[in-house]
């Protein structure tokens, strides 16, 4: 085996995202996966061609999503003896999954790969309680009409009501949401820099889509070309109306500030980003628009020593920052994932507070501030939405795109916060 | 694929109840699929006058596999198999006198022509001389071939061909085309040939093997057949179209095996992201089809602005910005380049509700003539197609008396389909086609309207 190699990005392709129970409601995991490679092959004109592995995954998934991604790229236009495999790492699954396809191809084990990521909130599977999925496993397995009936007779009313996913983490039970606001709380996010950081998302993303950047990252969906969650006109004014949605966790007499404006909605959605070799992308006369440099992936203990849920991007950069002898100022643009407005101002807080930089996170100076210009310059997931898994694709092809446009040697960073205490970041270069 | 009316008349107890009731009797049209041979029969070939083109005719259709009938100048009658085409060479054609041996040859053997028949005359241009005589004597094959038109049954077609001194080597190209099936729906045509480098060595199956070919418009109705007729012909398509319509654009790069690109042509940097694109994905491109076109239809004392400015920006302004850029781009416009555009019956014909649409349209024809002669110098061409009454999703919209009118009132009575009007871009696209600069084709039937 050879040195490794950079990994390269060529380009990406999305559907825009809807709102849950909306313009998707009836699509599937797997319809919109498939779509998007789909978009992808057109894109790059990969019909009949086999990459080296599809790497996606999604977040919620269905029992019937069995080797979801397999099955996409058997419906798809690429070779179907191209192989899949599927991950999953909460929010981080689109990110993790282009670092899994990037790291192949730095190893020479694979000369193409696609990462994607999907996920719905509207076709979310149903879980039928625990009691009654106890009782249907054993009429399933009773073996006499005497041991059925026996079985059958076990079931009640009260056990019909189907288990509904949530948004909530197992072993706090609190919503995700529940947990940024404590953290919002913990280092003093205002509700209006919340709104500010919100609307500036709106326009920015606003003014990509006008100008022309998403045309070559974003397929129309099932009459669905834009965003659904885009509000351009969203503004100060009318985001400061909206009552808040979280904060019963928080301690008595403590404000709450997470609206359903400053967080992001459930969302409908699906990603894909195409890596190479440089060699590939030649051969191929495609473009190379930035390299994955590096990545890093971190976890905090949000049960037991009171860290944040959604902090483990903060402990993540710093680890990657020295490995690569960088500073978080040697960066040309930012994307950091807007879980909530407030996890982004979290954690800049955190990366420029001198005593958490040095007892957390074991840092002899704090990371300091980065230029607020540079932060998320094409939108985000307050304004495009959140389908879990696949927001990382959606930021890994937009910033690859952003950094070519600015032209060679220019360097990113992205962080992605995630369920579970977890974090997953990365570095790209043009 | 042919229309339901079509499809009545040519059945049983439809061709009983139209011939009785002296309704129209459209025919199904004989349309190019691969491997085809040029015509299902014989052709005959006849003179009126000392014409120069009999050899080269002569090649053309022996290159192509197809039986010439009789030599007998002036005389088509002939036994045996009734032929599929009949060709006449009136170059030799001086004066109004010599138009009787052109009558002498062509009455017989129209008589005999069979179904979705060819009558292609060849002449020299009426601009091409000082003698009154001999131009009036040239013109007249204008009224002539467009009146056989009018009289011929059954799917075939009269078209004119002018052939200049010097442009006999343009001739193959236009000939096989206007015998194929290819050229199903364009009938009572004028063309006037120019001299040109053609190239030899096309692939007849695949005339556009090896080329990069943009196609605007590209997500659905004529524009996606364009795309497919071209990818067909050997071309690698890249499909353009506002991202809007971005879902059906990749449908259709995807059947053919082509490229999606999504892009406002009417964006001020859309030139320039399209020269950026073909030179980094493709470092060149062979053919360009400027399709992409739009309608706003209002009558002209209430339409605003809007309505006029959005029909300028994208079927007009959109194709000579993006011709432009692609002129000034260094060596994009690969050798034998061609660019296509897409006018309108409404061009040419004018059309009430439609003085936008009609005005862009007319301009494209304008557009394509002007710049002829600098594409020639180029060893490239442009040229325009004017569709007549296409049957696509938006005619399927229109109410059932004005469609059923729209579609009749042609020589062929009936509506064409889009792959008649792809059909006859791919012609022009492809290399051999080089002495076809500056023309306006129509795709109409010999529609009535603007005739």
């Amino acid at each position: 085996m050879a040195t490794t190699r950079q990994a390269a990005i060529v380009g990406g392709n999305r559907i825009p995202f809807a709102r849950s129970n909306s313009r998707y409601a009836q699509a599937s995991n797997q319809d919109m996966l498939t779509a998007t490679l789909d978009g992808l092959v057109a894109r790059f004109g990969l019909q009949g061609q086999q990459v080296g592995e599809v790497v996606a995954g999604a977040v919620l998934k269905h029992a019937r999503d069995f080797n979801l991604t397999r099955e996409s790229v058997l419906g798809s236009k690429l070779d179907p003896s191209t192989p899949a495999y599927d991950v999953q790492q909460a929010c981080g699954t689109g990110l993790e999954a282009a670092i899994l396809v990037a790291n192949k191809i730095a190893l020479g084990q694979i000369e193409s790969g696609i990462a994607g990521g999907v996920d719905t909130t509207s076709d979310a599977p149903l879980a039928v309680g625990e009691d009654l999925r106890r009782i249907l496993i054993s009429l399933n397995s009773a073996k006499t009409l005497q041991e059925r009936l026996k079985a059958i007779a076990k079931i009640r009313p009260g056990m019909i009501a189907p288990e509904i996913p949530r948004n909530a983490e197992p072993r706090t039970g609190l919503a995700m949401g529940e947990h940024a606001q404590l953290t919002a709380h913990e280092w003093e996010i205002g509700r209006e820099e919340q709104d500010e950081l919100t609307v500036r998302s709106h326009q920015n993303m606003a003014a990509a889509y006008d100008r022309g950047f998403f045309d070559d990252l974003v397929t129309p969906f099932l009459g669905l070309s834009r965003d659904q969650n885009l509000r351009p006109d969203s503004s100060l004014e009318k985001l400061a109306k909206l009552k808040p949605v979280f904060g019963k966790a928080l301690p008595e007499g403590a404000e709450a500030t997470m609206t359903a404006g400053n967080s992001t909605p459930l969302t409908d959605g699906a990603s894909a980003v195409l890596l190479a070799s440089d060699e590939w992308a030649a051969e191929h006369n495609l473009p190379v628009l930035a390299h994955l440099v590096d990545a890093q992936t971190a976890a905090v203990d949000y049960v037991h020593r009171g860290e944040g849920l959604l902090m483990a991007p903060v402990y993540a950069v710093p680890r990657m920052l020295a490995r690569n002898g960088l500073t978080l100022q040697d960066f040309d643009f930012y994307e950091i994932h807007e879980a909530f407005a407030s996890t982004v101002l979290a954690t800049m807080k955190a990366w420029e507070d001198p005593a958490y930089c040095k007892e957390k996170l074991g840092l002899d100076a704090p990371l300091g501030a980065i230029d607020r210009s540079k932060l998320n310059v094409y939108g985000s997931s307050l304004a495009a939405g959140h389908p879990f898994a696949a927001t990382g694709g959606r930021i890994v092809a937009s910033l690859a795109k952003t950094l070519h446009e600015a032209g060679p040697g220019k360097r990113g960073l992205i962080s992605i916060c995630a369920a579970g205490g977890q974090g997953v970041v990365a570095i790209l270069e043009s | 694929m042919a229309d339901w009316y079509t499809n009545f008349a040519n059945s049983g107890v439809g061709t009983t109840i139209t011939k009785q009731l002296g309704l129209p009797r459209p025919a199904v049209l004989r349309r190019y699929e691969p491997g085809q041979p040029l015509l299902p029969g014989p052709a005959v070939l006849g003179s009126a006058g000392e014409g120069r083109l009999r050899d080269t005719l002569t090649r053309v259709l022996k290159d192509a596999g197809v039986t010439v009938q009789s030599a007998v100048v002036a005389d088509g009658s002939t036994d045996g198999e009734k032929p599929a085409a009949v060709l006449l060479d009136a170059t030799g054609v001086t004066g109004p006198a010599q138009l009787a041996a052109a009558h002498d040859f062509l009455a017989p053997a129209v008589k005999r022509l069979r179904a979705s028949g060819r009558v292609l005359v060849l002449a020299d241009p009426p601009s091409a001389t000082d003698s009154p005589a001999t131009a009036a004597a040239r013109q007249a094959f204008d009224g002539l071939v467009r009146s056989i038109g009018k009289e011929l049954l059954d799917g075939s077609t009269a078209n004119l061909v002018y052939v200049p001194e010097g442009a006999e080597t343009s001739l193959a190209s236009p000939v096989r085309f206007f015998l194929s099936g290819r050229s199903a729906y364009v009938d009572g045509q004028v063309l006037t040939l120019s001299a040109a480098d053609v190239p030899t060595g096309e692939d007849a199956e695949k005339p556009l093997a090896g080329k990069v070919a943009v196609v605007t418009g590209a997500a659905r109705g004529i524009g996606a057949s364009i795309a497919q007729v071209m990818a067909r012909d050997g071309a690698h398509v890249v499909a353009v179209d506002i991202p809007v319509a971005g879902e059906a654009l990749a449908g259709v790069a995807n059947e053919i095996g082509g490229t999606a690109l999504q892009l406002d042509i009417t964006a001020a940097d859309a030139p320039q992201r399209l020269v950026e694109h073909l030179r980094e994905r493709h470092g060149g491109v062979d053919v360009v089809v400027h399709n992409a076109g739009i309608t706003r239809d209002k009558l002209l004392v209430n339409m605003d602005a809007a309505r006029w400015n959005s029909v300028m920006a994208v079927n007009l302004q959109a194709q000579l910005d993006i011709t432009e850029a692609l002129l000034a781009a260094d060596g994009l416009l690969r050798e034998n380049a061609r660019v296509v555009c897409v006018s309108s019956q409404s061009g040419i014909a004018g059309n009430r509700g439609q003085t936008n649409y009609a005005a862009s349209k007319a301009g494209v024809i304008g557009m394509v003539r002007a710049w002829a002669p600098e594409f020639a110098g180029r060893g490239a061409t442009i040229n325009a197609v004017a569709p007549g009454f296409i049957v696509t999703e938006m005619t399927a919209k229109m109410p059932f008396g004005t469609r059923e009118v729209g579609s009749r009132i042609n020589s062929l009575s009936q509506g064409g389909l889009p792959v008649d009007v792809a059909e006859t871009i791919a012609w022009l696209s492809q290399p051999g086609s080089a002495g076809v600069n500056g023309q306006t084709v129509r795709v109409c039937g010999q529609s009535m309207l603007g005739a």
